[in-house]
């Protein structure tokens, strides 16, 4: 609720003056027992008497829940609609958190044999080794790059400096991912306003565009999908969005990427086309999507260090792209910054949400 | 049944209910029709590319063997 009001505050909009609230959450009822979950968030907002509604694409939610606001908007049904993200995962232990987030993928394949998110993407890291020659020290270099730069984010879950050796010596979760591949449960929220842009500047002398958008999906089961070592419906949702957009991976000068796990950004970084398939481990060990890079990628932290309330994740990567469009990142600001791109995976990839934002 | 290793992964941190089963290997199999099927291995561990043939079938779960 303080991340909504946060948000409105921000963009200078009375609770009375949003006509939809729209809530990306996965778990909320197997984690905190509660149901109905987007009045129960709205009303102390001061929001009712609009329409409320509960968004779930597995870690995709809000990403999800952005493009489907966007599409209202789009449509001419509203002129200001907020969008949340959230989600509270450390009120369960890690077992029964891993239990939870399984149920995103095939339940009764993959659940049953007793998978986790962790090993489901263990298994793409190993083809992906298998297939391009990439090597553990590439996984780890995207937890060294991503922890400093959480380190730099006031609002990161884990603010803390990690080695190449410490990355590679992380406590074994699913071979041959350890404990520094994988992102952070956590509990957090994050809220973006959305108006139409000949709106947009009633409200704030800062808008930011929502230049192209797309949402697509595939097979929730990885047994389904032909090459796991690519994520379909990113390449789906990129292509439309660069289309929409009128620009192409070249153009985008810093993204954030769906880093669940270390493997996600380096086969995220191939589909989006910022890098040929199989170079995305070579081209994060050299440094290209560094701060200081080329292209930054994951300047919040990424879902490793930033952290990952799944519900919230979608929105919190487009509010950290929204800050660096306007130049407001702090520490962590890159050089250059008037085309960005959020990239929100949903389970081992059958939602994708692209969004490329600019400079208004 | 037989097929051949697509990927596989030793789960270390397992889910609540298979926590007292944990380290275990969990793998992808392409079958020699081409489907491919999610289960466990039975006996010696499996990498990329080895054979194996369908060993066992609990609670739904096939389990593959390695061919040596």
């Amino acid at each position: 609720m303080d991340s909504g009001r946060k948000a409105l505050e921000n963009a200078g909009i009375a609770p009375g003056q949003v006509e939809a609230f729209y809530l990306g959450n996965f778990a909320g009822p197997s984690f905190v027992g509660q149901s109905h979950l987007a009045p129960y968030i709205a009303g102390p907002m001061g929001l009712t008497g609009v329409p409320c509604t509960r968004v779930e694409a597995a870690c995709a939610s809000s990403g999800s829940a952005f493009f489907h606001a966007f599409s209202a908007v789009a449509a001419g049904l509203y002129d200001a609609v907020l969008v949340t993200g959230v989600e509270k995962m450390t009120s369960q232990q890690t077992p029964r958190v891993a239990e939870i987030l399984a149920m995103a993928g095939e339940c009764s394949t993959e659940g049953k044999a007793g998978a986790t998110f962790p090993a489901l993407f263990a298994m793409i890291a190993r083809r992906h080794m298998h297939q391009y020659g990439t090597k553990r020290e590439h996984l780890a270099a995207v937890a060294v790059k991503n922890h400093a730069n959480g380190a730099k984010n006031p609002d990161a879950h884990m603010k803390k400096v990690i080695t190449l050796e410490q990355a590679m010596a992380g406590k074994p979760i699913a071979d041959p991912l350890n404990v520094y591949d994988c992102s952070l449960v956590s509990d957090g929220a994050a809220s973006i306003v959305i108006a139409p842009l000949e709106r947009a500047h009633e409200f704030t002398d800062r808008p930011v565009r929502i230049l192209g958008i797309s949402q697509t999906s595939d097979f929730v089961a990885l047994d389904r999908k032909e090459d796991i070592t690519v994520f379909r419906a990113v390449r789906a949702a990129a292509e439309k969005a660069y289309k929409m957009s009128g620009v192409g991976p070249k153009d985008i000068q810093l993204a954030e990427v769906h880093d669940c796990f270390t493997i996600a950004e380096i086969v995220a970084i191939e589909d989006l086309g910022f890098v040929a398939k199989g170079q995305g481990g070579p081209y994060t060990a050299e440094g290209c999507t560094a701060l200081t890079g080329l292209r930054p990628v994951n300047t919040s932290g990424g879902l490793k260090a930033k952290g990952h309330p799944v519900g919230a994740t979608g929105v919190a990567q487009l509010c950290d792209i929204v800050l660096q469009i306007r130049g407001e990142a702090g520490e962590r600001q890159v050089a250059k910054h008037e085309i960005g791109l959020a990239q929100n995976l949903g389970g081992s990839g059958a939602s994708a949400v692209v969004t490329i934002l600019a400079a208004a | 049944m037989t097929g051949t290793v697509y990927t596989e992964t030793l789960i270390h941190a397992a889910p609540e209910a298979f926590v007292s089963e944990a380290p275990y290997q969990l793998i992808i199999v392409t079958l020699d029709d081409g489907t491919r099927v999610t289960g466990r291995v039975s006996g010696e561990p499996v990498s990329i590319d080895d054979h194996v043939v369908l060993a066992d079938e609990r609670n739904g779960v096939p389990f593959f063997r390695k061919i040596s």
